[in-house]
């Protein structure tokens, strides 16, 4: 809990230089075995704690321990989004999200690994020259992804510390599911993308990660609210702390119990549903036909058509990696720069989205997919029109072996997204949580809410993780 | 459409990215799996349906028009190495 050390630190009990450094060295042990930050920011973070430590008046989360994605900018710390392509980018300006931190006088510590501009489930589609991060359960398996790093250190970290993650398919959720954390991914919209580099614009939503649900609030709120520098952000206000609601009406979702779920993690759903029950919650079985029919490709067809529009930006030109352009095209530059520092997955799914916005193919498959888009969102919708809360397992298996993962085709990696992305399809606010093992492996729970309803789902986590 | 080595050239060009055979004969296999499976769309009918293009309604706000600091020159240029006269040096436009 991260209670007890703020109050350390605003009652000036806690040197904070000193314990610091402790920490510094902690991260760097734990890095070096399992690869979780991309970069430690070292001097920044002494920095900022000197800064903290003179004034009186101290922000709300001051002195807590923040690991930010790489994928979010932080101003004069490398921000890679994990691609080799950005090395040596150093941002002139910070995120929002970490703006209203550094706001509230938490220290960023460093920036955690991640699939290259998050295309991938494992965080294994590294960037060229990147280290993959290793599950913190099993050395031979994978975090997930595409926030590994995040939920990595989340779960390795022996001190107060909150991870800032971003999902746009499942990139919370996942690896907080392999790494047997909480990850709480809110309403698209609620914190703004500005200083994000982007995935997919309409489905990217930074996040948070912890071991306790209490201490996801008090961050959450911190970097949520409307934002004019991101014309998606929303100006409705969140209520994170909702009065008890009588009592939540729970969907278990059926299709998330269907064959291809590993056995121990249905029993381990089941024995929650009775514990639930057995609370006097009413839990009745829910079926989203639609959206586990046409979800996966929905998602991809989209999210490539909006990655490949983004990152056109990245082309070798004032910033990041460079080559010499003197008598050369346009292309022939760009070509060569984007062919040397981009890795497989990146190619791949650029070109992917590029074919689907390719006249002749635009309406057949991207327009399309923004249509099927509007009737998976419908099918939420409906459902919760009578239930609080939708349930199923996070992910249809424990981490894998890395041996296991390089055996898979991209299509069979794309399919262990099935769970994950129609919530992030429909932008509702979902989380993942730990509620058992297999063989020693974390299972997580995923609890989907409506639109805007984050503090009802942060009620019905803290209902979870008291029954767990 | 045929899934073949001329669309993925052609693809790869739109793209800006210089492929390799190897690169080349992997995407074919990796597009030909991945379209198949996005065929499934084909059999639901969205006739009428409006595009999402963004999954939840927003309202528009706009932004006071007023003045602000904007980046120095020196700090826009900061971590290139093609720069020239205060300006960035880039590859030829015009072939």
């Amino acid at each position: 809990m991260i209670q007890d050390h703020l109050k350390k630190v605003q009652s000036g009990k806690l040197k904070l230089d000193e314990y610091l450094d402790e920490i510094l060295d902690k991260c760097k042990s734990i890095n070096d075995e399992y690869h979780y930050f991309n970069t430690i920011c070292e001097q920044e973070a002494k920095q900022q704690a000197k800064e903290i430590h003179k004034k009186t008046k101290k922000g709300k989360l001051a002195g807590l321990i923040i690991s930010v994605k790489d994928n979010l900018c932080v101003k004069d710390v490398e921000s890679t989004a994990g691609s080799r392509i950005l090395k040596g980018y150093k941002p002139l300006f910070d995120a929002t999200a970490i703006q209203r931190l550094r706001k509230e006088d938490a220290i960023i510590i460093g920036k955690t690994s991640c699939d290259a501009f998050g295309f991938g489930s494992f965080n294994t589609n590294v960037g060229l020259d990147f280290k993959i991060p290793k599950n913190p359960f099993d050395k031979e398996r994978a975090t997930g992804g595409s926030s590994g790093g995040a939920a990595g250190i989340t779960q390795k970290a022996d001190f107060p510390h909150i991870a800032i993650a971003e999902s746009t398919g499942g990139s919370i959720e996942n690896p907080a599911s392999f790494c047997g954390v909480v990850g709480f991914c809110p309403t698209y919209g609620v914190v703004s993308r500005y200083g994000l580099i982007s995935y997919a614009n309409s489905l990217d939503k930074i996040g948070v990660m912890s071991k306790k649900v209490k201490d996801i609030v008090p961050v959450l709120e911190s970097i949520a609210g409307f934002d004019e520098k991101d014309s998606t952000s929303l100006i409705e206000k969140l209520d994170l702390n909702p009065k008890n609601h009588k009592k939540l009406k729970i969907g278990l979702i059926t299709e998330g119990m269907s064959e291809g779920v590993d056995k121990a993690i249905k029993d381990n759903i089941n024995k929650i549903v009775k514990k639930l029950k057995s609370k006097g919650l009413e839990v009745e079985e829910v079926s989203l036909p639609f959206t586990f029919k046409y979800g996966i490709s929905t998602y991809y067809i989209i999210a490539t058509c909006e990655a490949s529009t983004n990152l056109a930006c990245l082309s070798g030109l004032r910033y990041g990696q460079e080559s010499d352009p003197k008598g050369k095209s346009f292309a022939e530059y760009f070509s060569e720069v984007r062919s040397k520092h981009f890795n497989e997955e990146s190619k791949r799914r650029i070109m992917l989205g590029t074919f689907a916005r390719m006249a002749g193919y635009r309406d057949a498959y991207y327009i399309k997919a923004t249509k099927v888009r509007t009737k998976i969102i419908e099918e939420y919708k409906n459902l919760f029109q009578s239930y609080d809360i939708l349930i199923c397992p996070t992910m249809p298996v424990v981490a894998p072996k890395f041996s296991e993962i390089k055996k898979m085709t991209p299509l069979q990696n794309y399919m262990m997204d099935i769970l994950t992305v129609g919530p992030n399809l429909a932008g509702v606010p979902h989380a993942s949580i730990p509620i058992g093992e297999k063989d020693g492996l974390p299972i997580g729970l995923m609890g989907i809410a409506d639109h805007l309803q984050d503090g009802k789902l942060l009620q019905f986590l803290q209902i979870i993780e008291d029954l767990v | 459409m045929e899934v073949n080595e001329e669309l993925i050239k052609k693809i790869a060009g739109l793209s800006k990215l210089n492929l390799n055979q190897e690169e080349i004969s992997k995407f074919i296999k990796d597009f030909k799996d991945i379209l198949e499976a996005f065929k499934v769309l084909d059999e639901i009918d969205v006739k009428g349906v409006k595009s999402s293009f963004r999954p939840i309604e927003q309202k528009n706000v706009l932004r006071e028009d007023k003045v602000e600091n904007c980046l120095e020159q020196k700090e826009a240029l900061k971590f290139t190495k093609n720069k020239e006269k205060g300006f960035f040096v880039g590859p030829g436009t015009i072939e």
